[in-house]
């Protein structure tokens, strides 16, 4: 096992690249969902703000 | 045809010649950020001999860039640019005479002041002739494709950094090839594939700027 | 079969293929890749010498690579077809793919950073692939700030649709720096010169395919992801998206 994690010693290298990829991506599409539903929200609200002060 | 591209020529260049403070402002940058690197780097001749022509060039972009503002800012903010869309001349000929009266104007004094500034990096005299002659044929590509950001960014705020933003990627292109020539007749090496590739950029950016540039003002103005 | 292209160009009707068909891209996306990591660390030999291990790199930065280079394709298209058809959803099209082509065109760089410093020794290197893929960065983030620095929504799209067309021209540049006439002459200097498909073992390019499957499905999540957030907020105000906010509630 440990043997996986140094890699023939390389260990640094290839776990920071694969590392810092499945980082970015995660971030990426998590940020992005986040963004989305506080579009969602900010939209609905306004929507009942506009509905409102129509009636 | 003809008759447009002189026409607008003459305008360009009276109206620069109106504003040489503007003309001149790019040739003092130029000639004081290849002057400065010196005083920064130390005095060694023969490390400056070798990062002359990369100093030279680079000085050159930044300098090109820095003119971009003028091609059509003023046109645009008195309404003159309007007018040059709306006549029945092919825009993209209209554009090219706008830059080539720019190239003229902020282009050719680099060139003509480029070996003075060679001697102080005391590159030798073929050399200097090489650097003359790549910067001939570059600048006016710089001019070409800085013409196609500076329609781009027409009347936006912030618009210096970020023309060089949209700008400097695409000089890359010549900048390597450019100073490649220099470095290449320093050291002796053939120089005749690079001019032509040189040539090749000119002769691309030629035909596909006008159009290019063109159409980014149209879009910036509609 | 006549398929009516058009019919899925308004953002009123495309929205819900977008919304129902993310879910089942990152789950492809999840997949692939849990089977391309697999086979990369398990069923591909070590190849080198000494068992330098280091090459298992190559499976997440030659994906990376291709996918940089395939994104700005996609976007300069949808950006030609904006530009043709004067339709808005081309255009938020483009603009959704522009930041991830920029991650991924980082993490191609990134990676290929340490892939370099491994294998070549450096860090970093002037040669064509390194600097024109470093060029195409610079692309994508121009694309994303005109975008940006632009009010008039109609004169963002189309001005960004116009630069990003402009920049096509280093995707040609990148892929055929490798394939280099003659490696003696000036300009083919490059480290990456040996690198050809052809000559590789099959396990290691089944690896990389799988590799580049998985990341071009996790792009589609992504960019429908953020596709969603940018017709939502471009076309509020609009029927349809006072119907779905109706409709959530």
């Amino acid at each position: 096992m440990s043997e996986f994690f140094s890699m023939g010693g390389y260990g640094f290298y290839i776990w920071s690249s694969f590392g810092m990829t499945l980082l970015v991506l995660v971030c990426e599409v998590i940020w992005l969902s986040r963004r989305h539903k506080a579009l969602l929200q900010r939209l609905q609200r306004m929507a009942r703000l506009d509905s409102g002060a129509g009636s | 045809m003809l008759t447009v591209l002189q026409c607008m020529l003459t305008r360009e260049l009276i109206l620069a010649i109106r504003r040489m403070s503007d003309v001149l402002t790019t040739l003092i940058f130029f000639v004081i950020v290849v002057s400065l690197f010196p005083l920064g780097i130390g005095a060694d001749m023969d490390t400056l001999r070798t990062i002359a022509p990369g100093i030279v060039w680079v000085a050159a972009l930044l300098a090109s860039m820095l003119a971009l503002g003028r091609l059509f800012n003023e046109d645009f903010a008195d309404g003159t640019l309007e007018q040059l869309i709306l006549t029945p001349q092919p825009l993209a000929l209209l554009v090219l005479s706008k830059v080539v009266a720019h190239w003229l104007v902020t282009g050719v004094p680099l060139v003509l002041i480029a070996p003075l500034l060679g001697l102080q990096y005391d590159l030798p005299a073929h050399a200097l002739w090489i650097l003359v002659l790549s910067l001939l044929v570059g600048t006016p590509v710089l001019s070409l494709i800085g013409a196609i950001g500076a329609a781009l960014t027409l009347g936006l705020r912030g618009g210096g950094v970020l023309i060089s933003l949209l700008v400097l990627p695409l000089y890359v292109p010549v900048l390597i090839f450019g100073a490649g020539v220099v470095d290449a007749g320093i050291s002796g090496l053939d120089t005749q594939a690079h001019f032509w590739l040189l040539s090749a950029f000119l002769v691309v950016a030629l035909v596909l700027s006008p159009p290019a540039t063109a159409a980014a003002l149209r879009i910036s103005i509609e | 079969m006549a398929i009516n292209w058009f019919k899925y160009s308004s953002p009123a009707s495309f929205y819900p293929v977008v919304d129902r068909t993310i879910p089942w891209f990152m789950g492809s996306a999840v997949l692939l890749a849990i089977i391309g990591l697999y086979l990369s660390f398990f069923t591909t030999p070590d190849v080198l010498q000494d068992q330098k291990q280091y090459y298992r790199i190559i499976f997440i930065h030659v994906p990376a690579a291709w996918m940089s280079m395939w994104l700005y394709l996609v976007m300069a298209g949808w950006a030609v077809i904006g530009l043709i058809f004067n339709t808005r959803l081309s255009f938020m099209m483009a603009t959704a793919l522009a930041p991830t082509g920029a991650i991924f065109t980082l993490l191609a760089l990134w990676t290929g950073s340490f892939w370099g410093r491994t294998s070549w020794g450096t860090w970093w290197d002037w040669d064509p692939r390194l600097t024109f893929e470093l060029i195409l960065l610079f692309l994508f983030i121009g694309y994303m700030a005109l975008h940006t620095a632009i009010d008039d929504p109609r004169r963002a799209d189309r001005a960004a649709a116009l630069l990003a067309l402009v920049g096509v021209f280093c995707v040609p540049i990148i892929y055929y720096s490798v394939q280099c006439p003659d490696p003696n002459s000036l300009n083919c200097r490059a480290l990456h010169q040996t690198s050809s498909l052809r000559s590789i073992e099959s396990s290691i390019l089944t690896s990389m395919m799988v590799m580049t499957l998985a990341y071009w499905m996790y792009s589609f999540a992504a960019v429908f992801i953020r596709l969603r957030s940018i017709m939502l907020e471009r076309e509020k105000g609009s029927d349809w998206v006072n119907e779905l906010l109706g409709r959530m509630k």
